[in-house]
């Protein structure tokens, strides 16, 4: 074999993996068993936690990035673990709307007065049936919604953590 | 302040660089007797700059300076000094910091300790480290700046991963580099000697000492991952296949091979194109790794920041550098000299193509192994995990030939060697290894066919090589290096055969029997120690005539709220009992994991043995005869 031609068939071969590779890098490496391609009835009413107003949901949805939505109580303890980084979330201009799971508004109010408010809006869900519209089973549990197509992105269940937060600003970005 | 410091000296440190690649370009075409003094000079000033850049950031994690974001998501007032400091290569930021200032400290080294060099080939050598070195600090600063601001300033850090929180593990990444790093002055030094021509028996002793040293420190710091992996991560094995695990093995099967090369170009000066090829790789694999691991294409239980952009950057830093490699390649090849003797088939030339032929098998396994479910996902979109099934049928049947020839190979002449009459000393070796074999087997019932030559070879392989020291001249690094590695594999199929284990849910008081042993669980203590809740349990092992206590801890962190297991180990020459327990639901019951691990401490004595004959190499003058 001429010098030439194992030249270009190395180049070759190095083109299809560099190719390959960077084809890659763009896999999405959100593997979460329970993320769901269901859609959020949008023609939702709820009440706000702090005017007693009634709304419709999608008032709440910016309609040209995707929201996150936290399902919390102020008697949930892992709630209180989060909430750090709910702030940072806060502080990064994430529009987090709350919805406040079966509690009392007195304990909710103070809960947010002492550890800060992250949330753009609180909807109240005193029997827990908002919280069933969005497919959560419990408390504390986070999602990412698109607020074009109304569809979940992502899903957390339970607390969420530190690496959780990178990896929302880094869905937030692609999917703006 | 420091933050200051730190990115600014960067900025002068990248000034440097650009200066250097282009000085060193036009000198190395003009035709300079000396090396302008300038080299060393900006060079210093360039390596103080890193190193300045890299304490500033050091000292920020000392001092909890949380206006540095690096510090912020990475570090806590309430981690202790030692892993403060080791935080600053525990993030990906930081680690990069530091593959920069061993890539300027080595290039520093190089040029003091070739003086004796051609004046070409050190200019050269220069440009290309300083083009690596100017792409990891573009990279820093365009990317992954470690020195990136936050305001209003936060009280609080986010802490490390506790998992992370580990002597070990502290201590490893920077050897790792130190290996990784190493072979780049291989790649650049290589590159070089194929432009200047001076590639031959002179160059090899001089790029010997740098394949050494990357050497040493690779083994070192793969030997300390998997130490880590054993005693931290509470699963009970030393080697997964993870893939994090394969990028750090890749190279080192390519480092071996240019180690047994390069000593044929000193000898012999034939196999320049080996040398240079096995160079290339290396290197390549080096920032392949970098590439896999820092751009999350991988899963993998090491989940580093997943950030595609810096992926894209490495990715095609990557592929200049092997695209550059490859044309210096195919248009100097003309510019080495075969001066290739005659070599006979029985020689110590065609034992060490044979053994780099073995160490490329072993390499394009693991390879397939790591690289081919990225593949797969890409073009059509299905999601494979390979797992150590795949590598131990791929690699174990081969390790029967290796044994047989690495029992005679090392001790083949140059250049030619005759079949020796009958050697009795062998056959009674050969049949001791038997016997051995025979005990041991007996002893075990899950034995396979294959496991009887696996085991009998890599005894007698142990022993050939005992009696090497007393017998063979080849010199005693390498004496010591071989008896190291069959003493690994031996271990490691000793292990494999003997170890047994039990996994069983029990609360506080339960007995279970398991091989003539009676373990139970006397109490769990719950305390609450500096940053994290502690659950230690009180086990008793009873044996037939002995018995001892095991502790093994759960520890719950609350920065972030992380679970992790801490194994208890009784270790002693013979065998290792590692015990680890997990909290299932509140209702008193543990999930506890007993296993028996026979000479497991002999994989880590081993494989330091296999580190300190390749040390003694570098340190010994009159090494240079064998």
């Amino acid at each position: 074999m001429s010098k030439n031609i194992k030249f270009l068939g190395l180049l070759l071969t190095l083109i299809i993996i560099f190719i390959i590779l960077l084809k890659g890098l763009n896999v999405s490496k959100d593997y979460s068993n329970e993320k769901l391609k269901s859609k959020i009835d949008f023609s939702l009413n709820a009440k706000k936690l702090f005017s007693d107003e009634i709304i419709n949901i999608s008032d709440l949805f910016d309609k040209n990035s995707p929201s996150v939505v936290n399902i919390w109580a102020s008697w949930c303890a892992p709630c209180r673990e989060e909430h750090q980084f709910l702030m940072k979330l806060k502080d990064m201009n994430i529009n987090i709307i709350g919805i406040n799971y079966k509690d009392s508004p007195k304990n909710a109010k103070n809960f947010l007065s002492s550890l800060g408010n992250p949330y753009s809006e609180v909807i109240t869900d005193n029997d827990g049936t908002k919280s069933i519209e969005f497919g959560a089973i419990g408390v504390p549990e986070t999602f990412i919604i698109s607020g074009k197509t109304n569809e979940i992105i992502k899903k957390y269940i339970g607390p969420l953590t530190s690496d959780n937060l990178i990896e929302i600003k880094n869905l937030l970005k692609k999917n703006v | 302040m420091s933050n200051y410091l730190g990115n600014y000296s960067l900025y002068i440190a990248l000034i440097a660089s650009v200066y250097l690649i282009f000085k060193s370009y036009l000198d190395a075409n003009s035709e300079n007797k000396y090396l302008d003094k300038n080299f060393i000079l900006i060079t210093s000033i360039q390596t103080i700059m890193i190193t300045v850049s890299f304490f500033s950031l050091v000292a920020a994690f000392v001092i909890s300076d949380f206006s540095n974001e690096t510090v912020f998501n990475n570090s806590h007032t309430l981690k202790p000094l030692f892993y403060k400091v080791s935080g600053t290569w525990g993030n990906h930021e930081g680690s990069l910091l530091l593959w920069l200032l061993v890539l300027s400290i080595f290039l520093f080294i190089f040029l003091l300790n070739s003086r004796s060099q051609d004046t070409k080939y050190k200019l050269l050598t220069i440009l290309f480290q300083q083009i690596i070195i100017s792409g990891f600090l573009v990279f820093i600063l365009l990317t992954s700046n470690p020195f990136k601001m936050l305001y209003p300033i936060p009280s609080e850090g986010l802490g490390l991963n506790p998992i992370l929180q580990d002597p070990a593990l502290a201590i490893h990444p920077p050897i790792l580099y130190l290996g990784y790093v190493g072979t780049s002055i291989i790649f650049s030094a290589s590159l070089a000697s194929m432009i200047s021509g001076n590639i031959g028996d002179k160059w090899a002793r001089h790029i010997k000492k740098w394949v050494l040293v990357s050497w040493v420190f690779l083994t070192i710091g793969i030997l300390l991952g998997s130490i880590w992996a054993y005693y931290e991560l509470g699963w009970g094995g030393f080697w997964f296949w993870d893939p994090v695990e394969n990028v750090s093995l890749m190279p080192w099967f390519c480092l071996t091979a240019l180690l047994h090369t390069v000593i044929v170009l000193q000898k012999r000066n034939s196999f320049k194109e080996w040398t240079i090829i096995l160079s290339i790789t290396t290197f390549s694999l080096s920032m392949s790794g970098t590439f896999l691991v820092r751009s999350g294409i991988l899963n993998s239980i090491h989940t580093f920041a997943n950030d595609p952009s810096r992926g894209l950057y490495i990715l095609s830093f990557l592929f200049i550098l092997i695209l550059m490699s490859i044309l210096i390649f195919f248009f100097n090849q003309n510019k080495i000299s075969n001066t290739a003797k005659e070599n006979f088939i029985l020689s110590k030339e065609t034992a060490i193509l044979v053994n780099n032929w073995f160490m490329m098998f072993f390499l394009s396994v693991v390879l397939v192994g790591t690289i081919y479910p990225i593949f797969l996902e890409v073009l059509n979109g299905s999601k494979i995990s390979v797992g150590p099934p795949f590598y131990h049928n791929l690699l174990i049947p081969f390790l029967i030939p290796f044994l047989i020839f690495m029992s005679f190979g090392p001790s083949l002449k140059w250049i030619k060697d005759k079949l020796k009459k009958f050697n009795y000393n062998i056959l009674i070796i050969f049949l001791v290894s038997l016997l051995i074999s025979y005990v041991i087997l007996t002893k075990t019932e899950n034995s396979f066919l294959l496991s009887i030559p696996l085991i009998v070879l890599s005894i007698y392989l142990l022993l050939v090589t005992i009696k090497d020291f007393f017998v063979s001249k080849s010199s005693i690094s390498q004496k010591i290096s071989h008896f190291g590695f069959s003493l690994l594999i031996t271990s490691i199929l000793l292990n494999g055969l003997f170890s047994n284990e039990f996994n069983s849910n029990m609360k506080v008081g339960d007995e279970r029997i398991f091989n003539d042993k009676v373990v139970k669980l006397k109490e769990v203590n719950v305390k609450d120690v500096d940053n994290y809740k502690s659950l230690k349990a009180s086990f008793e092992v009873t044996n037939k005539n002995s018995s001892f206590a095991l502790y093994p801890e759960v520890r719950i962190y609350q920065q972030p709220l992380t679970i992790t297991s801490e194994a208890d180990i009784k270790t002693t020459l013979f065998s290792d009992n590692f015990l680890v327990f997990n909290i299932l639901k509140d209702d008193g019951y543990y999930n506890v994991r007993y296993q028996y691990k026979p000479l497991m401490i002999w994989i880590w004595i081993s494989t330091i043995f296999i580190g300190f004959g390749g040390l003694l190499s570098v340190i010994r003058k009159n090494e240079q005869k064998y």
